[in-house]
C-alpha cells in the first residue's frame, strides 16, 4: 500500500457505512423491473405442460390437437432437445423434458409457445399425454434399502471403541421446505438472427446455466448469452435450471422471443426445495458434559434428479455434529433418489437438517447431565485451532464460538407481557386464547457452517475495475438476487480507490468469465475480493500514473494538492484490471470422509423466546435473539437485513412451513395453504454482531447470511419444548404435535 | 367473456333473468382465486359493485355487499371480530359478506355468526324474492340452495341481537388464515345460549346438546364448561386434511367453544 501523507475523512459509501441500496426505492414502490415484467417486441408466450402424476410410464404423447389451435407456433417434447438431453450441474439424469417415464409430480412433459398466456395455456392442457402410472418410491428408510442413494459419505474419525458414561438418543424429522420466493420462475428468450440466443432467466450462477444450456440447445457456449437479470428473491432454488431450456429452444426454433411465467402453483413444482431429513442421531459424553463420541445417520430426501444433492449431503455429513469438540465421530451421509419433489441448494445448503438434530441432542445431554446448555455448549464450542469434529480439520482462521454464545445470553430477555392485544398472545386476531393460558418457553441453538465452496472445487470470481473520467466501474457476472451483494462491492471498491463515484455493472457471459454462484454465503468474499484486487491494482497504476500518493473523485492527489485529474489521468482511455481470485485450495474427503475440505467457516448463536398455548398448540415467537460472527460488517444495515429476513426463514420452517407430500403428492402447492409468517408472525429481532476479521476477506468480512436462518429452527423449536415438555422431535411443530399427537399418529 | 354492470338491483334482476347461468362478481376474492386456477372459465359475468341496494345496512339487514371493513366498524362485536380476522386489509376493503355466503366454504368466517344468531339469507330473483334460513340456505361443503338467476341481497339478523357475543378462530398464522376451526357464541340476558362452529363438518354447525345444557342457566360451573367442551367436541364431524388433523380439530373446538363461552359470562 501506497504511504499515507495527509488523514483525509473516509470515503463517503465505503466500508463500514449502511450505504442505502439503489434498487430499494423502486422495489417499495413498485417501478423495479422484475424478470417478470420484461417484454420483447413480437414475443410469444410459453406454457408448460406438466404431469400431475409422482411416477409413471409415458405411454404416448400427441401433440397435434395442441398444434391445431388457432395461435400456437410450437409444441416441443424431449424428441425436440437439440443437443445434449439432460440437465442439471453434473448432466446427467434430469431430462430437459419428461423422458419415458414422469419422476415426479408436476414434472414437465411438453413446452408450447403461442400468441398469448391464455392460449399458450389451453395449448399446454390440449397436449394429449397418456401415462401408466407406476408405485412411487417416497420413503427415506425404503429408498436407502433399495441402493436408490445418489452419494453416501461415511465419516469415520477416531477410536471405533471409545464410550462416555452419558449417553442420549434420538430420531428427528425435518419437513421439506420451500424456498417460496415470492417472484415465481419467468423467463424471456430473445434469438440472435445468428443462430444464437439470450436469455433472461432466473438464476444465481449465469456461467453454470451457461454450460448446460449451451450443451442441450447444441451452442457454442459463445453463441448462448445468459444475462444477469433483475430476481424476486432466490434462497438457492434459482441455483438449477427451471424454464430456461425451455424458452430457449422454443425461441431459437421459432426465430421469436419467446416469454414465460410460472404461476404460484407451477412455482411450486417448478422449482428445488430444501430436502426433507431423517436422522438418527447418538451422542455420548463424560460427566463433566465433554462429548466423548457422536454417531449419526442421515438420511436426504433429493427427489428424482440429483441436481446438488451431491453437495448439500456433504454439509449435512460434514456439519453433522455443528460447532462442537468431539475426537470420535462416526457418521453416514445419504443423499437419496424418490418421487417426491426435486431437492436442491435452500439457504445453509445442506446444514440445518443436521443442526436440528444435533442441537436437540445437546440439550437432550445437557438435562441427562443435570448442566445448563448453555453451559454445555460453551464447554465443548469449536475455535481457532481446534479441529472440526467430522473431518479433522484443523481451524486456522478465528471462529467465535464461544463468543457468538455469549453475545446472544448477554442480550436481555423481554419482558413478561400481561397485557391483552391480541397480537400479543398465540392465536393473534383468532382470539384464541386468554393470557392466563400461556406458557412462556425459551430455547438456544447454535450453527455452523462453511463458507464458499468446499470439497477441492476450483472456485473462483472474476471482476473487472475500470476507471474513467466519470469514475470507477466494478464488472462482474455474480448475481445479484436482492441480497445486497451490488452495495458490498461498490463499497468494497470505494475504500480501496478512495473515490465514491462507483459502481457496479453486472455483466453477460460473453463479456466476462464466471464469478460462481450467488450461494453458500460466498459473494461478499468472493466477488468482493475479486473486485478488491482489482481495484488495488487499478489505484496503484493511477497514483503511479498520475504521481500522486492518493486518489479521490477530482484525480491523484499528491498530499493536498491535486496533481492529475481524472479526465486528464484517463485522457487515453480507461485504466482497467481484470482480476481471477481464487480463495485457497481445499481437499476431498479421503475414504473416511477426512481432509481439510473446507476454506472457512461462520457461526451463529441464536436464543427463541416462545408463547405457547398449550391447549390448542398456538405458538407465538415473541422474540429471537442472535449473536452472529460477521467478521467484519461491510454494510452493518444489509447484516441486519440478513439476520432479519433469514430468521422469519428459520423461524417459519419451526411453525409453519413444511411442502405436505402425500406419497409423492405436494398438498399445499399454494400461498393459501403454505403458510409463510407474515409481518405479523415475525418476531423481534436483537441482534449482536461479533466482529472477528476474518484474515482473507475483504476489509475483514466473513460471508453471513446462511447462518441466521440455520440455527433459528432448532432455537424455536427448543423454546416449544422448554414451554411443553414434549419431546418434538419433527420440524415444523404443528399444533396437533403439541395437543393430539402427529398427522400420523394412530387415533 | 361478457361482462354486464348492472346499476341497480331491477337492472341486475332483469340481466340475471336473461342470463341465468351466469357468474357474480362481488370482492372477486373468492372467484378470482378460482379463474386464476382456471377451475373456472366463466362466460358472462355480472359485476355487483355498482348495486347500490346490496351495499345497504339498516340495522338488522346487512347487504350481500357489505365489506368486511365495514363490519370491523359495525355495532356487533362478534360480527367485527371475525371481521378482523379475513385476510388482509386488501381483502378487507373488497371482499363481502355475500360473497362469503356465495362460496359457502365450511371455513368462511361470517357463518358461525350468521348460524349463532339464526340469520336469514334474503334471496331475489326477477319477480321473486325468498327468506331461508341460513342451514336452509348452506347445504354443503360450497354448495347452496342459490338457484340459477337468483341473488343474495343479504341477511336478515333477527331484531334483538344479544351484546353477550364473541367469535374465535383457530389458524396457524396471527392474522390472514384460514380457520382450522372458527366459533361464535351468542347469550341472550336470561343464559339462552347459541353457539356454532366451522370447518368442523360439511357446513358451518351448531351443537344443541351444548347450547341446552348452559341455556338453561343463569350461572355456569366449571363442571358445566367441563362437560360443554365435551359435548361440543362429541357433536362436531370433523375431517383430516393437509390443514389439521380430525382429531385436533374435535379437540380444538371444544376448547375454542368453552373459551368463546367463557368470553359471553359475566366475570
Ligand atoms: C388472501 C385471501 C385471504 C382470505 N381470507 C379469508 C378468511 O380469513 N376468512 C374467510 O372466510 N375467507 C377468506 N378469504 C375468502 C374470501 O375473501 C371471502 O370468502 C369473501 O367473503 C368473498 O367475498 P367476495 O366479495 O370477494 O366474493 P367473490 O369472490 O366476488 O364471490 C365469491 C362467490 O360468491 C358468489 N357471489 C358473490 N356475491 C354474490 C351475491 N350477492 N349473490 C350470489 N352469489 C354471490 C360469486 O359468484 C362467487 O361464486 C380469503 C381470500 C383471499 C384471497
Amino acid at each position: 500500500m501506497s504511504e499515507v501523507t495527509v488523514s483525509r475523512p473516509p470515503v463517503r459509501g465505503g466500508v463500514g457505512e449502511s450505504v442505502q441500496r439503489p434498487d430499494g426505492i423502486p422495489k417499495v414502490t413498485g417501478r423495479f423491473e422484475f424478470l417478470g415484467d420484461m417484454h420483447a417486441e413480437g414475443m410469444l408466450w410459453g406454457a408448460t405442460r406438466r404431469a400431475w402424476v409422482p411416477h409413471a410410464r409415458i405411454e404416448r404423447i400427441d401433440t397435434t390437437p395442441a398444434l391445431a389451435l388457432p395461435g400456437v407456433h410450437a409444441v416441443l417434447t424431449q424428441d425436440d432437445v437439440p443437443g445434449h438431453r439432460y440437465q442439471g450441474q453434473a448432466l446427467t439424469d434430469q431430462p430437459v423434458l419428461a423422458e419415458e417415464r414422469v419422476r415426479y409430480w408436476g414434472e414437465a412433459v411438453a413446452v408450447v409457445a403461442a400468441d398469448d398466456p391464455e392460449t399458450a395455456r389451453r395449448a399446454a392442457e390440449a397436449v394429449v399425454v397418456e401415462l401408466e402410472e407406476l408405485e412411487p418410491l417416497t420413503d427415506l428408510e425404503l429408498a436407502r434399502d433399495r441402493g436408490e442413494v445418489f452419494r453416501h459419505i461415511p465419516v469415520r474419525r477416531g477410536d471405533p471403541d471409545a464410550h462416555g458414561e452419558v449417553v442420549v438418543e434420538g430420531t428427528y424429522v425435518t419437513a421439506t421446505q420451500d424456498p417460496a420466493a415470492l417472484g415465481t420462475e419467468a423467463g424471456l428468450a430473445i434469438p440472435d438472427g445468428q443462430g444464437g440466443v439470450d436469455l433472461w432467466g432466473p438464476t444465481q450462477w449465469t456461467h453454470v446455466d451457461l454450460t448446460q444450456l449451451a450443451a442441450c440447445l447444441a451452442l457454442d457456449p459463445g453463441q448462448v448469452r445468459v444475462q444477469p437479470c433483475r430476481i424476486g428473491g432466490a434462497f438457492g432454488s434459482r441455483e438449477d435450471l427451471s424454464l430456461q431450456t425451455h424458452i430457449a429452444m422454443l425461441a431459437l426454433r421459432l426465430d421469436r422471443p419467446v416469454k414465460m411465467v410460472y404461476d404460484r402453483t407451477e412455482s411450486f413444482v417448478g422449482h428445488v426445495k430444501r430436502h426433507a431429513g431423517l436422522m438418527h442421531y447418538r451422542h455420548e459424553a463424560d460427566r463433566d458434559g465433554h462429548l466423548v463420541r457422536v454417531d449419526a445417520q442421515i438420511l436426504l430426501d433429493g427427489g428424482p434428479y440429483q441436481l446438488t444433492s451431491q453437495a448439500v449431503i456433504a454439509n449435512s455429513t460434514f456439519f453433522a455434529v455443528g460447532p462442537y469438540r468431539c475426537d470420535n465421530v462416526f457418521v453416514d451421509g445419504y443423499a437419496l433418489r424418490t418421487n417426491n419433489p426435486p431437492s436442491g441448494a435452500m439457504r445453509g445448503f445442506g446444514a440445518n437438517q443436521p443442526c436440528f438434530a444435533a442441537e436437540a441432542q445437546m440439550d437432550r445431554l445437557a438435562d441427562e447431565l443435570g448442566l445448563d446448555p448453555i453451559e454445555l455448549r460453551l464447554r465443548n464450542a469449536i475455535t481457532q485451532g481446534d479441529r472440526l469434529a467430522t473431518t479433522g480439520q484443523l481451524i486456522e482462521h478465528p471462529l467465535p464460538t464461544d463468543e457468538v454464545i455469549r453475545s446472544v445470553t448477554a442480550i436481555p430477555l423481554p419482558e413478561p407481557e400481561d397485557d391483552d392485544e391480541p397480537l400479543h398472545l398465540p392465536g393473534g386476531t383468532g382470539l384464541t386464547t386468554p393470557r392466563d393460558r400461556v406458557v412462556r418457553g425459551i430455547g438456544y441453538a447454535v450453527g455452523l457452517k462453511n463458507l464458499e465452496f468446499s470439497e477441492g472445487f476450483d472456485d473462483f470470481a472474476e471482476a473487472r475495475v475500470e476507471l474513467t473520467a466519470d469514475g470507477a466501474v466494478v464488472h462482474t457476472a455474480a448475481i445479484e438476487v436482492g441480497q445486497g451483494m451490488v452495495t458490498v462491492i461498490a463499497q468494497v471498491v470505494r475504500s480501496v480507490l478512495g473515490m465514491s463515484r462507483v459502481e457496479v455493472a453486472f455483466d453477460h457471459t460473453g463479456q466476462i468469465g464466471s464469478a460462481g454462484s450467488t450461494s453458500a454465503s460466498r459473494q461478499t468474499q468472493m466477488a468482493g475480493n475479486a473486485a478488491l484486487e482489482a481495484a488495488t491494482v487499478v489505484r496503484d497504476k493511477a497514483l503511479e500514473a498520475g504521481g500522486g500518493d492518493h486518489l479521490d473523485d477530482a484525480g491523484v492527489w499528491r498530499g493536498d494538492t491535486l496533481v492529475t485529474s481524472l479526465a486528464a489521468l484517463t485522457a487515453d482511455g480507461p485504466i482497467d484490471h481484470h482480476v481471477r481470485y481464487r480463495h485457497r485450495p481445499t481437499d476431498e474427503p479421503d475414504a473416511d470422509g477426512q481432509g481439510e475440505l473446507h476454506v472457512d467457516f461462520c457461526v451463529a448463536a441464536h436464543r427463541a423466546v416462545v408463547d405457547v398455548d398449550p391447549d390448542l398448540g398456538l405458538v407465538r415467537v415473541v422474540e429471537i435473539a442472535i449473536g452472529q460472527d460477521v467478521g467484519r460488517a461491510i454494510n452493518p444495515q444489509q447484516v441486519h437485513g440478513q439476520i432479519e429476513g433469514g430468521i422469519a426463514q428459520g423461524m417459519g420452517h419451526a411453525v409453519m412451513e413444511e411442502v405436505v407430500l402425500d406419497h409423492g403428492v405436494i398438498r399445499n402447492a399454494s400461498f393459501t395453504d403454505y403458510l409463510l409468517p407474515t409481518t405479523l408472525d415475525a418476531p423481534t429481532v436483537e441482534a449482536a454482531l461479533v466482529e472477528q476479521p476474518s484474515p482473507w476477506g475483504p476489509f475483514g468480512a466473513k460471508g453471513m447470511a446462511e447462518l441466521p436462518t440455520m440455527s433459528a429452527t432448532p432455537a424455536v423449536v427448543a423454546a416449544i419444548r422448554a414451554a411443553t415438555s414434549l419431546p418434538l422431535t419433527r420440524a415444523p411443530v404443528h399444533p396437533e404435535d403439541i395437543v393430539t399427537g402427529p398427522h400420523d399418529a394412530p387415533e | 367473456m361478457q361482462i354486464e354492470r348492472p346499476r341497480d338491483l331491477d337492472e341486475l334482476l332483469a340481466g340475471l333473468d336473461s342470463h341465468p347461468e351466469a357468474t357474480l362478481l362481488a370482492g372477486g376474492t373468492d372467484l378470482m382465486v378460482d379463474v386464476n386456477l382456471s377451475h373456472h372459465r366463466p362466460e358472462t359475468v355480472v359485476a355487483l359493485r355498482r348495486v347500490d341496494d346490496l351495499a345497504t345496512w339498516d340495522d338488522g339487514f346487512i347487504g350481500a355487499g357489505v365489506t368486511y371493513a365495514r363490519m370491523e366498524a359495525g355495532p356487533h362485536p362478534a360480527l367485527a371480530q371475525l371481521a378482523r380476522t379475513v385476510g388482509s386489509p386488501q381483502i378487507r376493503a373488497t371482499g363481502t359478506i355475500g360473497g362469503n355466503l356465495g362460496t359457502a366454504s365450511p371455513a368462511g368466517d361470517t357463518l358461525p355468526f350468521l348460524a349463532a344468531v339464526d340469520a336469514e339469507v334474503v334471496v331475489a330473483s326477477r319477480g321473486d324474492r325468498r327468506r331461508l334460513r341460513w342451514e336452509d340456505f348452506l347445504l354443503g361443503p360450497k354448495h347452496t340452495a342459490l338457484r340459477p338467476g337468483e341473488v343474495i341481497v343479504g341477511v336478515q339478523l333477527p331484531e334483538r341481537l344479544p351484546q353477550r357475543q364473541a367469535f374465535a378462530k383457530i389458524g396457524v398464522r396471527q392474522a390472514m388464515v384460514i380457520a382450522t376451526v372458527n366459533c361464535c357464541v351468542v347469550r341472550d340476558e336470561d343464559g339462552k345460549t347459541r353457539i356454532a362452529l366451522g370447518a368442523v363438518g360439511p357446513t358451518v354447525v351448531r351443537t344443541p346438546a351444548a347450547e341446552e345444557l348452559v341455556s338453561s342457566q343463569q350461572q355456569v360451573s366449571a363442571t358445566m364448561l367441563d362437560e360443554f367442551q365435551r359435548l361440543v367436541s362429541d357433536d362436531v364431524t370433523p375431517i383430516t386434511d393437509h390443514r389439521a388433523t380430525e382429531r385436533y380439530r374435535r379437540h380444538a373446538a371444544g376448547v375454542l367453544a368453552r373459551r368463546t363461552l367463557e368470553r359471553c359470562l359475566p366475570r
